[in-house]
């Protein structure tokens, strides 16, 4: 049917440097992983800058304590290796946190220098054989020059179930459910969704808390939440698993020099080691994917039907793109960020009458395109600009050099100055948000996710009518 | 156990308390930690400045505020001029994060001045660039950072592999500058993150580059010959350079460039035809001052600015270095102008913060300014300390010479410097300056924190999560200020913050308007009910019971 798709004609110069990323490195994406798993301490085997630069910015987005240790590389270890330090680390921080889980990500200094982590961690655990209380030491490969953040994201959830994930013990009914890199808010409405449904869900990672919590009477060393280990043991007994997302970690095997190594997200790995059935869904944003993931929820279940709760939240949805429909039909969209979310605003997009006009993502799976033309379907059209591992800089000189005229941009801070330039209002969706505060309180899944969504969209549209009204209306 | 009660009077109780604290802090730790702790943590004595050890290595797993060599070479020194193009060497998050994230700000003059810090340049290595080397990648990312911009100026940072798999930044700078041409100037840092102890060793690595690569290209001098200076680490952060501007020109002082708040290169390329360096943070950019009065016979005095009686100061010694009476009067006749509105705000403010305690822990120079401010509010500093700071930070410039250098400093670059052949000229004779002495002003001087702070307060170094956890818990202070790493933390402890790395939003501080927003800021902070309302009433022991109304 859609033989006929071509490239779009459009095209931009490939440039080598790049001036204004659309995407992080890979072991930022970890770290949030790590934070979402009960009582854990992430800990970077590399610089102490890395460390400090990631804390930096997840708490200028979440807004919370983020504590990742380092093993403060100097020049000494970077020549004669590192493993002395990465044990002092160890020893210091379980003195310190006493956690059950230290989650250690690589970066590009000590990948480049070849570190042998998993070896390291045998023999840590090998010397300390009698320590009954050692914790668990998980271990991920983000050499921050392969991949972008969302797949280091994907690439630690993988890396968690794998180390944690074992037989034995009886199959019960629960599912494991996969969730993406959402906002805590969109986490916590997860969990009330499949709790309604009456499925016991592992959800993962869970920094619902950990990364979005209240004050504390007194002080907590590592903050209270997250998925629980037992919890992620048991992964491997599941009934099913649940992934949101059809790309991530897809873009670590392209063009990249490790083909041999075949990454694999962590639902495929639960299938192919367990046996476990495995449903990929895109992100459930708009009614047309929150509906599929509904249905799926429904045919999980036991009494195999949707809560009426649902049904009426689904009603109001309608009822509210009906009333909204005269605003946004027709209104062209830049929408930029990770591929799934990008992905899935588009569909959204397309469904409330709105063009998403360029679809932008820093990520490079090559996946993007026919992922966006298979979830569009009918609705996808060539005037649709699609660009994956680009930059800001790029997307600029697109919406200068072509004709799309967007009213909107969709996306997160980033990308604010291109909308100052435009003059258009900016919807803050997605990683970073650290001009506005409330991030982690975004919702933005199922019906009451896209309500919140529809309406910011709908009275930005309104607001900037209004403030370029020469009337000054107050009834729009 | 909490000092809460009675804070106005902080005798002898309180420094016996703070001794016994130091001791409970050090025993906690495991004995090889413990011994190294100690001597980071010490109990002042302003006559006679104890030994502290400072800018060493911080222990692995031990969270620390510091950052790296690379943060504090593009991000600190380089990051706020305007007309340079910064392109990183490496993968993308070393750029990325250091991507505006100071609120540094500057003010083109007009449409055709150059603006370049709200852009991130990196050449995004991949794989393939690690294996195989980067240079290629380099030299074509300033191709097209030249075509889309541009600039005479670009500028090359190195990230950790960089250095592993030796791509020569310096070679590539060199090479573009040819292939080019047209008197572009191109040049490279080697500020790996690995390399120091801290930022500072970044901070040193770009202080180097700046005298060999653009301090002194341009000998024309420019605007009026009278009282000129330049202004040595001020990043305005919240628009502190435009204030601190502000009162210069009424003053009627020159102000020939500032390094680097609200900076072009061409102001750096002029700086040596200035007469007189001040430093404001002493940290991370000693190195230039000295450089460029050992090459040109300029001499700088330390100044600091945060504090409406410290700017007075740094006004009147500017004043006195120039010796005329009419820069004397006009400065004094500012001075009482502008301090109108500054009582009347200090006064408002103090009202609420008289006999507070605060802790500063911030910084290579911060957290000694700030106390001048907390000072003017009545408020009591009772513990600091710096991020990366140095001993002559904490002690003063006289123990510099009995400063250990460790392997860390010793792969830092030293730069020879002599004097210029042609453009070297004393601005003052050996009489002037002797009598500058007499009068009370040295020049080349820095005290140290710890003179200034009270008998018996802590000072830490490199403070790490535990003691300021332990040091929250213990003291209660009513304002602690410190960075976005440490903000949550503390504010879930119940007690409010005060970002002094990037003002929370807020600013400027520095210079009189600035006093003015800082006295009004922190009335605020220690004077809000939120904090009283952590407890529902439900779970208190006075329990509100609802009246039936009729």
């Amino acid at each position: 049917m859609y033989s006929s798709y071509h490239e779009n004609s459009f095209s931009i110069k490939e440039t080598r440097g790049t001036c204004n990323a659309c995407k992080q490195c890979s072991p930022l994406g970890a770290c949030v992983v790590f934070l979402g798993i009960e009582n854990t301490l992430p800990m970077l085997h590399g610089s102490q800058g890395c460390a400090t630069y990631i804390r930096r910015y997840l708490i200028s987005h979440f807004r919370e304590p983020v504590d990742i240790a380092s093993s403060n590389f100097s020049e000494e270890t970077t020549i004669f290796g590192g493993e002395k330090n990465f044990n002092t680390s160890l020893d210091n921080i379980i003195i310190q946190y006493h956690p059950k889980i230290i989650a250690v990500a690589s970066t590009c200094l000590s990948e480049t220098i070849g570190e042998d982590i998993k070896r390291f961690i045998y023999e840590y655990k090998n010397l300390h054989k009698k320590n009954k209380k050692l914790p668990e030491i998980i271990f991920t490969s983000t050499p921050s020059y392969k991949g972008t953040h969302y797949s280091g994201f994907h690439e630690a959830v993988y890396s968690v179930v794998e180390s944690l994930a074992n037989e034995g013990g009886n199959c019960d009914n629960h599912i494991n459910l996969f969730s993406n890199f959402i906002s805590p808010e969109d986490i916590r409405h997860l969990k009330e969704i499949v709790a309604d449904f009456g499925i016991r869900a592992m959800i993962f990672p869970d920094y619902s808390d950990t990364l979005d919590g209240a004050l504390w009477d007194t002080y907590q060393r590592i903050p209270p939440g997250g998925t629980s280990i037992n919890d992620l043991k048991n992964s491997a007994l599941a009934s099913s698993s649940i992934e949101l997302g059809y790309v991530l970690n897809l873009d670590v095997n392209s063009s990249r020099l490790k083909t041999n190594f075949l990454s694999q997200s962590a639902g495929e790995y639960l299938k192919t080691k367990f046996g476990i059935n495995l449903y990929r869904i895109g992100l459930p944003v708009g009614i047309r994917e929150t509906d599929i993931f509904f249905q799926l929820l429904s045919s999980i279940s036991l009494a195999k039907s949707v809560p009426e709760k649902y049904e009426k939240q689904r009603g109001r949805l309608i009822d509210l793109y009906i009333d909204g429909h005269k605003y946004v039909f027709g209104k062209r969209v830049i929408i930029y960020g990770e591929e799934d979310l990008v992905v899935s605003l588009a569909s959204f997009v397309v469904e409330v009458g709105m063009k998403p006009l360029l679809c932008v993502t820093g990520g490079e799976s090559g996946k993007f395109k026919n992922i966006l033309q298979c979830v569009l379907s009918n609705s996808f059209s060539n005037e649709i600009i699609i660009k994956q591992g680009a930059t800001f800089e790029q997307m600029e000189n697109i919406i200068i050099n072509s004709e799309i005229q967007p009213d909107l941009m969709i996306g997160n801070s980033k990308g604010y100055y291109i909308a100052r330039k435009l003059k258009i209002p900016l919807i803050r969706v997605g990683f970073p948000i650290h001009d506005r505060i409330g991030a982690y309180h975004n919702k933005l899944l199922c019906y009451e996710g896209t309500i919140s969504l529809f309406e910011q969209i709908v009275n930005a549209l309104l607001e900037k009518k209004q403030h370029n009204s020469s009337m000054g209306y107050k009834y729009m | 156990m909490v000092v809460k009660k009675d804070k106005t009077e902080l005798g002898d109780r309180l420094v016996h308390e703070l001794q016994e604290f130091r001791e409970v802090i050090i025993a906690k730790y495991p004995k090889k930690v413990a011994k190294k702790r100690a001597k980071s943590i010490v109990v002042n004595n302003p006559d006679n400045p104890p030994e502290i050890q400072a800018n060493v290595r911080t222990i692995p797993g031990i969270i620390t505020q510091r950052g790296c060599t690379y943060a504090g070479c593009k991000g600190v020194v380089l990051g706020p001029t305007r007309d340079i193009v910064n392109i990183t060497h490496g993968p993308i998050g070393c750029g990325f994060y250091s991507w505006l994230t100071r609120r540094n700000q500057t003010l083109p003059i007009d449409e055709n001045d150059s603006n370049f810090i709200t852009y991130c340049f990196s050449t995004d290595m991949q794989d393939s660039n690690i294996v195989f080397g980067g240079e290629e990648k380099l030299k074509q990312a300033i191709r097209e950072a030249y075509e889309l911009f541009r600039p005479h100026t670009i500028a090359i940072f190195s990230t950790c592999p960089v250095g592993l798999i030796g791509d020569d930044v310096h070679r590539v700078a060199k090479h573009m500058m040819e292939e080019i041409g047209g008197g572009i100037n191109i040049f490279g840092f080697s500020c790996e993150g690995y390399r120091g102890v801290s930022q500072s060793a970044g901070h040193h690595i770009a202080n180097n580059g700046l005298f060999k690569n653009l301090i002194g290209r341009d000998d024309s001098v420019n605007g009026s010959l009278e009282y000129r200076v330049n202004l040595l680490g001020e990043y305005n952060i919240g628009g502190d350079a435009f204030e601190l501007e502000r009162i210069f020109e009424k003053c009627g002082i020159n102000l020939i460039a500032t390094f680097s708040g609200n900076s072009t290169i061409k102001k750096f390329e002029n700086a040596h035809t200035a007469d007189l360096n001040m430093v404001m943070c002493h940290r991370s950019i000693n190195y230039v001052a000295e450089m460029m009065e050992t090459a040109f016979g300029i001499p700088w005095i330390k100044v600091q600015p945060i504090g409406a009686r410290s700017t007075i100061k740094m006004l009147r010694r500017v004043a006195q270095y120039f010796g005329s009476k009419k820069l004397i009067d006009r400065v004094e006749k500012i001075i009482t102008e502008e301090m109108i509105e500054v009582d009347k705000a200090c006064k408002d403010a103090r009202k609420f913060t008289v006999g507070k305690l605060a802790m500063l822990f911030v910084g290579g120079s911060r957290a000694h300014h700030y106390q001048d401010l907390f000072e003017e509010l009545g408020m009591v500093t009772i513990a600091a300390g710096y991020e990366f700071g140095h001993r002559d930070d904490y002690e003063g410039r006289r123990v510099i010479p009995n400063i250990k250098i460790d392997a860390d400093s010793r792969n830092i670059e030293e730069i020879v410097v002599t004097k210029d052949s042609t453009r070297y000229k004393p601005r003052k004779t050996e009489k002037e300056l002797n009598e500058l002495k007499v009068n009370g002003l040295e020049l080349g001087e820095y005290d140290g924190m710890m003179k200034q702070m009270g008998k018996g307060t802590l000072v830490i170094d490199d403070l790490s999560h535990y003691e300021m956890d332990k040091l929250i818990e213990k003291y209660h202070p009513d304002v602690f200020c410190a960075g976005i790493k440490e903000k949550f933390c503390v504010q879930k402890m119940g007690i409010p913050l005060k970002q002094l790395h990037n003002y929370d939003s807020g600013g400027p501080y520095a210079g009189f308007k600035g006093a003015i927003n800082f006295y009004q800021d922190i009335a605020m902070l220690v004077n809000t009910s939120i904090w009283k309302e952590l407890k529902a009433p439900w779970e208190g022991d006075a329990f509100i019971e609802a009246t039936f109304v009729c």
